[in-house]
């Protein structure tokens, strides 16, 4: 698995503007006002569970759909008034869309024609193009006779070769087996990084947005629920709902106490009273109850009573999920007998408990996080 | 991997082609037999009627009547056909099942009573009949069958296809003219050949509305009355059983095209849905 | 949003789709639906020989019902059609069966085998039926040949049974066909699945592939049903006397007898019964045409 990718720390210029953005089919509202800015040369994902509107949003900014209301800007210039086939993106299609009469070669140099290129420029950059994606010798193919991924490289070689501003990409790699979805992955951000283009992609799958992303804005229900690197997305969700969408997320019930300069001050049942670090606590909230969140992996079963720990808690195991390289332990908190999951790299020598054996399992205060 | 069938169904089946092959048969074998009498015993080859065929001037006349009527029934059905199939395919309107309804209805009517009905609005409105009342029955007819067929040719194309088009550049003529006609090609031919074969051989619709100037069958049908003309009607017969079987087998394989073009590939695998996504 | 504010943008969203299907409908709306409400408004009228008195009067529909001659007929018309109907289906689902499940690579070949008979004329075909059931047809004197019989037999020409022959025969692709789409719609694990639960090949049959056959089955009924009541050509060219059907009669009334009104009548009453009888024939089915496999 790839490293993340490293955080922008300053914000790039912008090349996609959006404003406001409204969108309604019929009766039904499915944009409902967004905002976004997405940066040169920067990797974007939009992600959510099917129908948020994320779909309808990448259309609009290829010119599919039009906005009912808000502002639309490509490198600056308002697209409103601007046809799909005039604006500088190019879309990378779920389907793929590979025009089945014809060969990877005629596909690739569709959008070349209207340039009235000569046939040996044409065929020249055709080949570069093959070549950057890897297909260098299927120029003669038809259409009919390339597998799955390979139809995925000739839609990115036809939509890269009319050198877009922007590069759109709708779920293209939902159709694709696991092991080929993995090796895309790492394709498309190699791609990216060379090619310095602004890359748009669509996406339901939270561990590929993270793996690719330079940022990441999560939707739901036609709206953005959070904006930010992957890093920040992931350890602080501004919502449960953000939470929970990417990854797995721990909830215990607590209360906020109170704001003061050392901090945030929060008790519950299980850890007491403690003061936690100013971002924490992503979005602002008022004393009373809260939701507390901590990831699986930032917890650890206790194996030592010499293993030292903020907090600790003594737990019985209620099942035990072994995935090669992790086991997740599904624990139950004295008193409460809520779940909780901890997840425990498997190491040489390193004891995997059974259900109903008791554990003591820690985390540190720093791991946690204050969600709405 | 196919298993056998059973032995009483194999005999059923042979004795139904029989069955079905009967009158066939006596087609040929009649339009070669040396005898003014059509029936048994037969008397010997002979090729005299097709050349008699040739001296038949009012045969020539009702065929190039009947191929008038086909060639421009067959081009405005398909015409229908592909209005018909575009806008069921691609857009909702209000309406779209009832209008479909009407359009497919012919169908299900027996031709008697449109052939009658339509007799009866040319009646009262003092419109002669011609042969131009006998293309707008036959269009009526043929368009479901060009929708079905169209129907089929634009389903399959996916609708990707057209909006990658226009992402990669082309405008709305370019993107027809360079992806939609290519892969509907196919589809046009075939919805051409079945309205030319059906307008061929219809008698009924034909025959109430023709004027002066009859079709192939309905002048079939007149010399049907005529035993001295019997065998030359045989000799027809088989002249147009051939045509069509040339017909038809154009039609498969351009229908075969066309599954292999639009079908398949073409289609999503997944449904990029209008709401929501 | 208000209701009449959504009804006006469901119309101007209809517009681009309208734009395009408005030609062919026109066409069906001038050529089908006017022309059969017209003939409706016809029935209600009079002829006296050539002039047409426009008073209503359900004077046609009275002698429609109340003379034996038209009710004979469109008893007869419907008997025909009924029988043309069961025998023709009953006779295609073995062949549709056939093909479907034995006949492998040459299902394509053997489907073109059963339509190349239909590639003839019509007429030509049915007047051919003419010479096998004949006096002096070919099945007489082959039978009189082999010395089976002694005299020609005159029972299988210009009555009702020939005319259920020749239909049966002309419509048999018609049959075939929309069974053999629905037998092959049919996943074969199911049958499968059925052996491996106890079920016999004959009882899953019964209890599994004749259920899901069912809208292949009733598509055929209907679409031999349908056109064979009002056939004008096979009545004419085999039926004799006794063999006459309604659309015969229709077709009088328009031309020989000058009763245009009548002949209309005529024509709905026929209509309405093949409509009534179809709906109830759907209806009658409608557990097996929901399930869509």
């Amino acid at each position: 698995m790839a490293s993340p990718a490293p955080e922008k720390q300053t914000n790039p210029p912008s090349m996609v503007m959006l404003s406001g953005i409204r969108k309604s089919f019929t009766d039904v509202e499915v944009v409902k006002g967004v905002d976004l800015n997405i940066g040169v040369g920067e990797f974007f994902s939009l992600l959510g569970p099917s129908g948020c509107g994320k779909t309808t949003l990448l259309r609009m900014i290829a010119g599919f759909e039009s906005a009912n209301e808000g502002i639309i800007a490509i490198n600056g210039e308002n697209m409103n008034k601007v046809d799909a086939n005039e604006r500088p993106t190019n879309m990378v299609f779920q389907s793929y869309a590979i025009f089945p009469h014809l060969n990877v070669a005629q596909n690739v140099a569709y959008g070349l024609k209207k340039q009235g290129l000569s046939k040996e420029e044409t065929k020249k950059r055709v080949d570069e193009m093959l070549q950057l994606v890897d297909l260098d010798g299927y120029q003669e193919r038809p259409s009919y006779a390339l597998s799955g991924g390979q139809r995925q490289r000739v839609a990115l070689a036809r939509a890269l070769i009319m050198q877009p501003k922007v590069l759109l990409l709708d779920e293209p790699l939902s159709a694709l087996d696991k092991k080929l979805r993995e090796h895309m992955q790492q394709e498309l951000r190699r791609l990216q990084r060379t090619l310095g283009i602004t890359f748009i992609l669509v996406t339901h799958d939270q561990e590929e947005a993270l793996i690719m992303s330079d940022r990441i804005a999560v939707m739901f229900d036609g709206k953005i629920a959070q904006v930010g690197t992957p890093r920040e997305i992931y350890e602080r969700p501004v919502s449960q709902r953000v939470a929970s969408f990417i990854g797995v997320m721990n909830f215990l019930k607590g209360d906020l106490i109170g704001k003061t300069e050392k901090g945030i001050s929060i008790a519950s049942d299980v850890f007491g009273k403690i003061t936690l670090d100013a971002n924490q606590m992503p979005s602002p909230l008022e004393p009373g109850a809260v939701t507390i969140g901590i990831r699986p992996e930032m917890m650890s079963v206790l194996y030592r009573d010499t293993d030292t720990a903020d907090n600790r808690l003594n737990v019985k195991v209620t099942s035990v999920d072994y995935y090669g390289d992790m086991t997740f332990y599904s624990v139950a908190i004295p008193k409460s007998n809520d779940q909780v999951s901890v997840c425990m790299r498997n190491t040489v020598g390193r004891h995997v408990y059974q259900i109903d054996d008791e554990i003591t399992i820690g985390w540190s205060n720093a791991s946690m996080v204050i969600l709405r | 991997m196919t298993k056998r069938a059973p032995l009483s169904l194999l005999i059923f089946v042979v004795i139904y082609l029989v069955f079905l092959y009967a009158p066939v048969v006596l087609l040929p074998i009649f339009a070669f037999n040396d005898s003014a009498i059509i029936a048994f015993p037969l008397e010997g080859f002979t090729m005299r009627w097709f050349w008699a065929l040739g001296e038949e001037e009012s045969l020539f006349r009702a065929l190039k009547n009947s191929l008038i009527i086909a060639v421009s029934a067959s081009i405005l059905s398909t015409c229908f056909g592909v209005l018909t199939a575009r806008a069921i395919a691609r857009h909702e309107f209000l309406g779209k099942r009832p209008i479909f309804g009407l359009i497919m209805a012919p169908l299900f009517l027996p031709e008697i009573i449109i052939g009658v009905s339509i007799l009866i609005v040319l009646l009262q409105l003092g419109f002669s009949l011609s042969i131009w009342t006998v293309i707008a029955g036959h269009v009526l007819i043929i368009t479901p069958f060009s929708v079905s067929i169209l129907t089929t040719a634009f389903g399959n194309m996916d609708k990707s296809l057209e909006e990658a088009s226009l992402d990669l550049g082309e405008n709305r003529f370019g993107t027809f003219r360079r992806v939609i006609l290519p892969l509907v090609a196919p589809g046009l031919i075939s919805s051409l050949l079945i309205g030319f074969t059906i307008s061929l051989d219809e008698f009924v619709i034909a025959f109430f509305l023709t004027g002066t100037d009859p079709t192939l069958p309905v002048y079939i049908w007149s010399m049907l009355r005529f035993p001295s003309k019997l065998p030359t009607v045989m000799a027809l017969g088989f002249v147009l059983l051939v045509m069509s079987l040339v017909l038809l087998s154009l039609f498969e394989y351009f229908r075969r095209r066309s599954e292999k073009l639009t079908g398949g590939y073409g289609k999503t695998q997944h449904h990029v849905g209008q709401e929501g996504e | 949003m208000t209701a009449s504010r959504k009804l006006l943008l469901k119309i101007k969203n209809s517009l681009p789709g309208w734009r395009l299907i408005g030609g062919p409908f026109l066409f069906g709306f001038l050529l089908l639906l006017t022309p059969l409400l017209l003939m409706i408004l016809l029935s209600f009228w009079t002829q006296d020989y050539l002039t047409l008195d426009r008073t209503l009067t359900v004077n046609n529909y009275v002698e429609v019902f109340s003379h034996p001659v038209y009710f004979t007929l469109i008893k007869r018309s419907l008997n025909i059609s009924l029988m043309v109907t069961i025998s023709t289906v009953l006779l295609a689902f073995p062949i549709a069966y056939y093909i479907s499940f034995y006949g492998g690579r040459r299902k394509a070949i053997l489907l073109f085998l059963i339509t190349i008979p239909f590639w003839t004329s019509y007429l030509l075909r049915i007047f051919l039926w003419k010479i096998i059931l004949g006096y002096n047809g070919v099945i007489n004197s082959g039978l009189m040949s082999l010395n089976i019989i002694d005299e020609p037999l005159s029972f299988i020409l210009y009555n009702t049974n020939a005319v259920v022959l020749a239909l049966a025969h002309a419509f048999a692709p018609f049959a075939i066909l929309p069974i053999f789409v629905s037998l092959e719609k049919i996943d074969r694990s199911l049958l499968e699945a059925g052996r491996d639960l106890g079920d016999s090949a004959i009882r899953s049959f019964f209890r599994i592939t004749l259920p899901l056959a069912m809208p292949g089955v009733v598509a055929a009924s209907l679409i031999v049903f349908i056109p064979t009541i009002g056939d004008y050509v096979t009545p004419r060219l085999v039926g004799g006397t006794d063999g006459l059907m309604i659309a015969n009669m229709i077709q009088v009334q328009f031309s020989k007898a000058n009763n245009a009104p009548l002949g209309a009548a005529l024509a709905i009453v026929s209509l309405s019964i093949v409509v009534f009888i179809s709906l109830l024939f759907i209806l009658f089915n409608r557990k097996y045409l929901r399930r869509q496999v």
